[in-house]
């Protein structure tokens, strides 16, 4: 279990890391946290001629919280964003996934926007970046742009990031006072990539539900926004039909069969957590709006 | 003795070192070696056609290319059977490369020698090898069914078939009140040390002498079967275990295809050569254990007693068996537990299959047949609707009825006799422990919240300390430190302690002046190695009783030098004194310098021995008839049976209602291993073992595809548990000394995980209120359970039945 050769490049800024990847074209990888790229190559699954680690580039490990969103570079790692109050605080949803990422040593290397970059629709940070509309910021010697979270992802480990691109950061957006999220999710032993796992979001106002939506992990071959308003709006928490979003959430859900789980047990469990997760994001939803109504 | 250090929870003097990182493993060593790396068959079943390495000869750093076709001598032929038996009627063992045929994923075809792994493994990703695919043989049912043969020689895949009875067991099935019969099936899981194995050789051509790393079970296994190998006088061959990462097994098996090529290469070669497995290779190279399919029938009485035992089992011993029937053996013997049957016959059938193969994973065997008891217990405690641990009462074996012969034949060849141990007394610690009397309200508190929960139970006997023998070595230096050899290895156990409190305590010294020496062929040649649970049996009485030699010979000397009688003198702080007069004492140092008279005086001590030195018997020569120079003894444990181990697990799970997620909430142990040199490493041994028990229970599988691909191969997919789903572990002692060795101890090693399956079956059975019948269990095949029980298909307990209608 060694890599083949490879040509390694520790570039000091964005520009010299855009510019090999333009040179080397579909021979480059980039390295983050390595922690999905090391063993691919480690198993021969990949034997990318050039690696440009982009681990040495300035200015890429900042949270910024702003009122529209929070965003971070690069080279931020999961543990640094599990444990940003700021960016909790600005959208709970973050620390609510992170908490299932992987074991801390491995969110102590691996980086956020590696991993949506990886496009795995087993990780848990491409569907709160979907859920939040989110935006991927990606840079290449052609120039920068920003892909909105819903064309970000074209399938399993595929995304539209060219060759070339270096995603720099990620904006996840932040909820109107009075959203409640969470995120749960069963895998077959703690810490690991989820059989099935949902985030939630539901938004109250006026004691009555007013929207709510899901996306999933390991349930869909790209994460999506499933709308559950309909089955949820017009409500009170209490009151609210949470077994037929639960419906709407295995109807939804397309989850494939591995040597874990066969396919119906995981619609099974989208269900069971729906049911279980969406009053809690509407209890939340209350408790936020009050507290935002105690600092007003 | 002053303070007696056997039976003292002292902590584990190795540990600093091997947690501080100053471990030193297989892949520390040996700086600079070229590496091996192997091709492997990426088929389960296949012919050789053509192998071609040229693509690989130019890869910069490649030193030498070997298939089958290159290798010479003894090297060329097959594997030896390690442990034959008359059972075994059609052997197959590999070749170390394999010349025409492959018989499972990861048999190695081709050896790449290069300047680094990285290389080596360039270079093997340039061979090609074309195969012909040949039908594959997965699984027990495939093999029985004997469409395709593994191999031409085993007709019907059937490697082994063998037979005991005591009694007339069908006649007493059929003649009993009450029948019941039971189809189970056990999956496999392996051993996964955390180093895989590995081997360093090194040539000296001057000396024509070979020095082999290996990290093994057994160094005087690999230094025996490499020597003959290639045709090396055993003078010549020396073999060090270093530090171990893990065994559990997997290293007693020898010797490794590998273990002989990367000598070979060696010499060939005139250079250092090492070869470390990598996880991939540990799992479709190495070895597997556990899958079996049971079928049980048993008949009994109203009290539950069983009259009649009728089991067969079918044991899927993969692609070939170097190691023997050692694993069905123990199986079919240990099946037995605590209880007598009446009559008991037990017919088992050792399969082929292309996958890899089988032998001893900790627990070797017992496991399975552990499963099958407690299975049936279980399910005769039901049909009467009587508890369970009364059934299991009913039929232990009591404390005057030993020691107890059930009349058959062991791993060993030798009878199947238990030494001691108090079955009842262990049955009612255990309901103590874990709250047996109180189960109904704690079940009945748990409904209301509505949570599922159930308490299931597994009593077994193991067989520990197998000879035929160990050696031990003591040996006093003139500056008072005490050298302990011991030939066994050590993968974890905790020799480096439990072997100096043992001779600590024997020789009356401090144990910061004992060193403990494991798995070294230089320092104990006669060894067997570290398996069946018998370090502490057979080597810790074998140093001890080197350590009694010692202690003789001091106090002759000592007696002689104080001009006493022995018997008034005593060992205390390593120093030999008049009992009563401690002022008239002599250190065991100096009694190492005067036991070994000398004519140069390197240093302050050895002048003390030289010729001129004091007062001399010249009617007498410097060494007596009868003496050796040297303060040092060497004696040898060799048992005349194994000493029989008991324990009994409980534990109480919750299973989610919707998800079908299964918690461990308790993990009761028992455990009596008789008298206890450490009694925290015997917890440390049985909560590992418990942690590897819950893995086989509830995680662990090997998932075979019908092509015979391994689908789980890495630590991603093959799910061994974390510490968190490993519950805590409440532990409690009984001792019941084995009157078979002086020290009254019995083996711990593998204590842990023998019962764990047969526990948690025991305990979701309760919780569900089906019989489960196949493990391990994953929550999706528990739930999958439900429908079909909720469809009809499957039968209720009948406990169940009666509680709900
Ligand atoms: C044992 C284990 C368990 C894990 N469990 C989970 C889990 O439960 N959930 C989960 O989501 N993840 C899990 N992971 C993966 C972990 O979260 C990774 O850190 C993450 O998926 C990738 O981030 P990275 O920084 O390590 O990326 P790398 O491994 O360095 O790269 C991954 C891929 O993304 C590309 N890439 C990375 N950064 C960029 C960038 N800025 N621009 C363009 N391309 C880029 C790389 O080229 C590569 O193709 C686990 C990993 C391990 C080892």
């Amino acid at each position: 279990m060694k890599p083949s050769p490879f040509e390694y490049h520790a570039p000091r800024s964005i520009d010299a890391a855009v510019a090999v990847l333009a040179e080397v074209g579909h021979d480059g990888k980039v390295l983050a946290g390595g922690q999905s790229l090391i063993p691919i190559l480690n198993m021969r699954l990949a034997s990318p001629a050039h690696l440009v680690d982009i681990n040495r580039v300035s200015g890429l490990d900042t949270v910024e919280v702003t009122a529209e969103h929070v965003r971070i570079g690069a080279l931020v790692r999961h543990a640094q964003l599990e444990h940003h109050d700021g960016a909790y605080a600005a959208q709970p949803l973050l620390r609510q996934a992170l908490l299932n990422v992987a074991h801390p040593v491995i969110r102590n290397r691996g980086t956020t926007v590696g991993s949506i970059a990886h496009a795995d629709p087993s990780g848990e940070m491409p569907s709160v970046l979907v859920l939040t509309a989110g935006v991927v910021e990606a840079t290449s010697v052609r120039g920068t742009r920003e892909i909105p979270a819903a064309e970000f992802f074209l399938g399993p480990l595929e995304s539209c990031l060219a060759e070339d691109e270096v995603a720099t950061a990620v904006r996840f957006g932040r909820f109107s006072p009075g959203t409640g999220t969470a995120f749960q999710e069963i895998a077959r032993r703690h810490g690991d990539y989820a059989l099935a796992g949902m985030a939630a979001v539901v938004t109250v106002r006026d004691g009555v539900i007013t929207e709510a939506g899901a996306s999933f992990v390991s349930l869909t071959a790209t994460p999506d926004i499933l709308d559950l308003s309909a089955a949820l709006a017009g409500a009170t928490p209490e009151d609210a039909d949470y077994a037929a979003a639960a419906a709407l959430v295995r109807d939804h859900v397309d989850p494939d069969a591995d040597i874990h789980a066969s396919a119906e047990y995981r619609r099974m469990l989208a269900g069971a957590i729906a049911e279980r997760l969406l009053p809690v994001a509407a209890r939340r939803g209350i408790r936020q709006r009050s507290e935002q109504e105690a600092t007003a | 003795m002053t303070t007696k250090l056997f039976g003292a929870p002292i902590t584990r003097r190795e540990d600093p070192r091997l947690v501080s990182g100053n471990g030193k493993y297989l892949d520390d060593l040996g700086a600079g070696a070229l590496a091996a790396a192997f091709v492997r068959s990426p088929y389960a079943h296949a012919r050789i056609v053509d192998i071609d390495v040229s693509g690989a000869l130019d890869v910069e750093g490649v030193v030498a290319i070997y298939t089958h076709e290159d290798l010479d001598g003894a090297v060329a032929d097959r594997l030896p059977l390690l442990i034959p038996h008359p059972a075994l009627t059609a052997p197959m063992v590999a070749y170390p490369l394999a010349p025409t045929h492959v018989k499972h994923v990861g048999e190695p075809v081709v050896m790449v020698v290069a300047a680094d792994r990285y290389v080596a493994e360039d270079a093997c990703g340039r061979i090609r090898v074309d195969y012909e695919q040949l039908p594959p043989v997965v699984g027990v049912e495939a093999a029985r069914a004997a469409t395709h043969l593994v191999h031409e020689e085993a007709p019907g895949n059937v490697a082994a078939h063998l037979v005991q009875e005591v009694g007339d067991a069908r006649a007493a099935v059929a003649a009993a009140p009450h029948r019941l019969e039971l189809d189970l099936f056990i999956d496999r899981s392996a051993s996964m040390p955390m180093e895989g194995k590995g081997v360093l050789a090194q040539w000296n051509a001057d000396d024509q002498m070979m020095r082999i790393y290996s990290s093994t079970q057994t160094a005087t296994g690999v230094r025996a079967s490499v020597a003959a190998k290639l045709g090396l006088p055993l003078a010549k061959v020396e073999c060090i275990a270093p530090d171990i990462g893990g065994g559990f097994g997997a290293k007693i098996m020898h010797p490794w295809a590998e273990e002989v090529l990367v000598p070979w290469a060696a010499r060939r070669l005139n250079r250092d050569v090492k070869w470390v497995e990598d996880r991939r290779e540990h799992f479709i190279s190495s070895t597997h254990e556990r899958s079996q399919v049971q079928h049980v029938e048993v008949g009994f009485d109203d009290d539950g007693r069983v009259l009649g035992l009728d089991v067969t089992f079918w044991h899927d011993n993969g692609a070939y068996t170097p190691y023997g029937i050692i694993v069905p053996i123990i199986t079919s013997t240990q099946l037995l537990g605590p209880y007598k049957p009446g009559a008991y016959r037990v017919e088992f059938f050792s399969l082929y299959t292309t996958t890899v193969i089988v032998t001893p994973y900790r627990g070797a065997g017992r496991p399975q047949g552990v499963y099958a008891m407690e299975r049936t217990m279980d399910a005769i405690a039901d049909y009467l609707g009587k508890d369970r641990a009364d059934v299991r009462s009913a039929n232990f074996i009591l404390p005057e009825e030993m020691p107890y012969d059930h009349g058959l034949l062991f791993q060993d060849g030798r009878p199947y006799k238990y030494d001691s141990g108090d079955f009842p007394g262990s049955l009612a610690k255990l309901k103590a422990l874990v709250g047996w009397d109180e189960w109904a309200d704690y079940r009945a508190a748990a409904e209301a919240e509505g949570r599922r929960v159930g308490l299931g139970i597994g009593c077994y006997v193991e067989g520990t300390g197998v000879g035929p023998y160990e050696g031990g070595h003591v040996q006093v230096e003139t500056s008072g430190r005490v050298n302990v050899a011991t030939g066994l290895t050590t993968q974890g156990q905790g020799h480096q302690t439990a072997f100096a409190q043992i001779v600590a305590d024997e020789l009356g010294v401090p144990i910061d002046d004992v060193y403990v020496t494991t798995g070294d062929t230089r320092k104990m040649a006669y060894a067997v190695g570290t398996f069946a649970s018998r370090a502490a049996v057979v080597s810790g009485n074998a140093v001890a009783l080197a350590a009694r030699a010692v202690r003789a010979k001091a106090l002759r000397l000592a007696a002689n030098a104080l001009e006493v009688d022995e018997a008034d003198l005593e060992i205390v702080d390593g120093i030999v004194r008049v009992v009563g007069s401690p002022e008239s004492a002599i250190p065991l140092g100096t009694l190492s310098v005067l036991s070994n008279p000398l004519r140069y005086a390197f240093d302050e001590a050895a002048k003390a021995a030289t010729q001129f030195a004091g007062a001399a018997d010249f009617s007498k020569p410097p060494v007596a008839d009868d003496e050796e120079p040297g303060l040092e003894g060497r004696d040898f444990f060799s048992p005349t049976q194994s000493t029989f181990a008991n324990g009994m697990h409980a534990a109480i799970v919750e299973t989610d209602p919707v998800t079908a997620e299964i918690t461990i909430l308790r993990y009761c142990v028992i455990h009596d291993c008789g008298n206890l040199i450490n009694p925290m490493i015997v917890e440390g041994q049985v909560h590992g073992g418990v942690g590897q028990g819950v893995g086989g229970a509830l995680y662990e599988r090997m998932v075979y595809d019908d092509a015979g691909q391994l689908l789980n191969a890495s630590f991603m997919d093959f799910l061994m548990p974390y510490a968190s789903e490993v519950p805590h572990v409440e532990t409690d002692h009984l001792m019941t000394p084995s009157p078979l060795n002086p020290l009254g101890v019995k083996g711990a090693g593998e204590a842990g995980c023998i019962p764990v399956t047969a526990v948690i079956a025991s305990a979701i059975e309760d919780a569900e209120g089906f019989p489960i019948r196949s493990m391990p269990i994953s929550p999706v095949e528990l739930w999958e359970l439900r429908r079909r029980h909720a469809a009809g298909e499957l039968p209720s307990l009948r406990r169940h039945t009666a509680a709900t209608s």
